[in-house]
């Protein structure tokens, strides 16, 4: 947990930019990396990064391919500046931005570009599972056989036993989630799915079906960051403010924690950001949220406390989470629709709550989008990176 | 190979050994050395009866590397008497209706193996509770 002070508020993104996600078998880590990295620095014009943050989960294990902060910066022409790789699981990319954000705030460095870049299609299913479930135990978790989905499961079926929610209580968010995926150029599904497709859909791990898991997808997403002062006079770039930045953590394990249907990680992330940014829950304009498997948007909302203990799955059914709804969650479709980039996921969401707030979302536009906030999960809530984004520059 | 890794923990894989805080006496699984929940340091030990029921479970038919001659397998979070919650597979359920709040056991089974001249891994499972005829 941070202290409140924090962050000052003048830490801007002025720069965006995303590969489609996707299996991008033509492409390697590093020349997904670096379509992003352009994309963002030619938004941001003339500022060169003090620092280049790598977001990333499992490049060691999939690509045999540590040390990112070096490798991209020299890939990227930018040899000579500080690089380092940020790992927290599926966090990462929320973690880098936070660092970012860190690294700002300190006055150590001006300006930061984030690159968040995951490469799953280099292997096949059985060791991309094995290399996912480094992100939990590995000493009583993963030498059981366990997988992130089978964990899923677990939760998924447990909150039915205490919650008794009815049959097909979780379609509402794939089904969002797809809906908002066809306004997305940039998602691995654009097609909107019924609820009867939600309904039919195979079990992965029962009570979990192939509708309630994210497909796995390679990708990268970058953004520039840079103080107030270092930021031209005459830039027309509608930048974006950091209103509010927290990262916090729960037991790695599920067996370890004190109650696995509650992330407490995301009580205690989202409560110090929206008290950071002065916002009540009731201001947030859209959640983009970590949604791997449809049980976590649920209980995501629930620890942050936009529904009651086992009341989340009934914002993904009442229409309150699309769009046009009073709070909606991954706008571009999410880790659902759009494909799960594992440590560029946060990565992502940021610069996608940035096209919002800037009006540049097209058909996934969010209308009077003020304040964004966005939030990465790792492994099962273990880690856990809120932040508020805000398009009025001023507090 | 992991041979030093497993050899490690092989009282908790064996035997259930966690710990037990003296401070406030909660049972602690697996051993952590620092108590949850009251931050005292908790090293003395405590061997669980083995005895729990099933908190949640599924079944798997995609598994990771090393694990995929056990397929279809089901896991479990297991709820202990003692309080702890343990990860582990559920065995001899072939035919079983499984539910949460089933009554299960503590057994010692092979976790997984590396192949044909690879490492034999041990440990608990946990398979329906046996009643006394």
């Amino acid at each position: 947990m941070t202290n409140s002070n924090f962050p000052p508020s003048d830490i801007y993104i002025i720069g965006v930019g995303m590969t489609p996600a996707g299996e991008h078998w033509e492409k390697s880590l590093r020349e997904l990396a670096l379509e992003a990295i352009i994309q963002a620095r030619q938004e941001a014009g003339e500022i060169t990064p003090g620092a280049l943050y790598v977001a990333n989960m499992l490049a060691p294990v999939l690509s045999r391919q540590s040390h990112l902060g070096a490798l991209l910066a020299d890939f990227a022409g930018m040899r000579g500046i500080e690089a380092v790789t940020l790992e927290a699981a599926g966090a990462s990319g929320g973690m880098a931005l936070r660092h970012a954000v860190m690294a700002i705030a300190s006055g150590l460095v001006q300006s930061v570009l984030v690159v968040g870049v995951e490469k799953f299609s280099e292997r096949v299913s059985a060791e991309i599972e094995a290399a996912l479930s480094t992100s939990g135990d590995a000493d009583f978790e993963a030498i059981h056989g366990v997988t992130q989905t089978a964990l899923a499961a677990m939760l998924m079926r447990r909150y039915q036993f205490e919650y008794a929610v009815p049959e097909g209580a979780f379609a509402g968010f794939s089904v969002n989630a797809h809906a908002n995926g066809a306004g997305n150029p940039r998602a691995m599904f654009q097609r909107p799915i019924k609820p009867e497709t939600y309904q039919r859909a195979a079990m992965l791990s029962e009570p979990l079906n192939m509708f309630d898991a994210a497909p796995l997808a390679d990708g990268a997403a970058a953004l520039m960051l840079a103080s107030g002062d270092a930021i031209p006079a005459d830039s027309s770039y509608p930048k974006i403010r950091i209103a509010g930045s927290s990262a916090a953590v729960d037991a790695v394990a599920l067996h370890d924690r004190r109650d696995p249907l509650y992330f407490s990680a995301v009580q205690d992330s989202t409560a110090e950001a929206l008290s950071q940014a002065g916002l009540n829950r009731d201001q947030i304009s859209l959640f983009e949220l970590h949604d791997r498997y449809t049980i976590y948007s649920a209980l995501a909302l629930e620890a942050a406390g936009f529904a009651e203990r086992g009341q989340g799955w009934k914002l993904g059914q009442d229409g309150n989470i699309t769009r046009k709804g009073s709070l909606p969650i991954t706008t571009f479709g999410g880790s659902k629709a759009r494909g799960d980039t594992g440590g560029a996921n946060g990565v992502y969401q940021a610069a996608e709550a940035v096209l919002q707030l800037q009006g540049r979302a097209g058909e996934a536009q969010v209308e009077n989008a003020r304040f964004a906030m966005i939030q990465a999960l790792g492994g099962t809530g273990a880690t856990a990176v809120t932040h508020i984004l805000s398009g009025s520059e001023t507090p | 190979m992991e041979v030093s890794s497993h050899w490690r923990v092989r009282q908790q894989r064996y035997a259930l050994v966690g710990e037990v805080c003296p401070s406030c006496e909660v049972k602690i699984f697996p051993p952590r050395d620092v108590c949850p929940e009251c931050g005292d340091e908790a090293k003395t030990h405590f061997q669980f009866s083995g005895r729990g029921e099933v908190y949640s479970y599924t079944t798997l038919f995609d598994a990771p590397q090393g694990h995929e001659a056990q397929l279809p397998y089901t896991l479990a979070l297991v709820k202990l008497e003692e309080g702890p919650l343990v990860t582990a597979q559920l065995t001899d359920v072939n035919g079983t209706k499984l539910e949460v709040g089933m009554p299960v056991e503590m057994v010692t089974r092979k976790l997984r193996s590396d192949g044909d001249r690879g490492m034999l891994v041990y440990g608990y499972k946990f398979r329906p509770r046996l009643q006394a005829a």
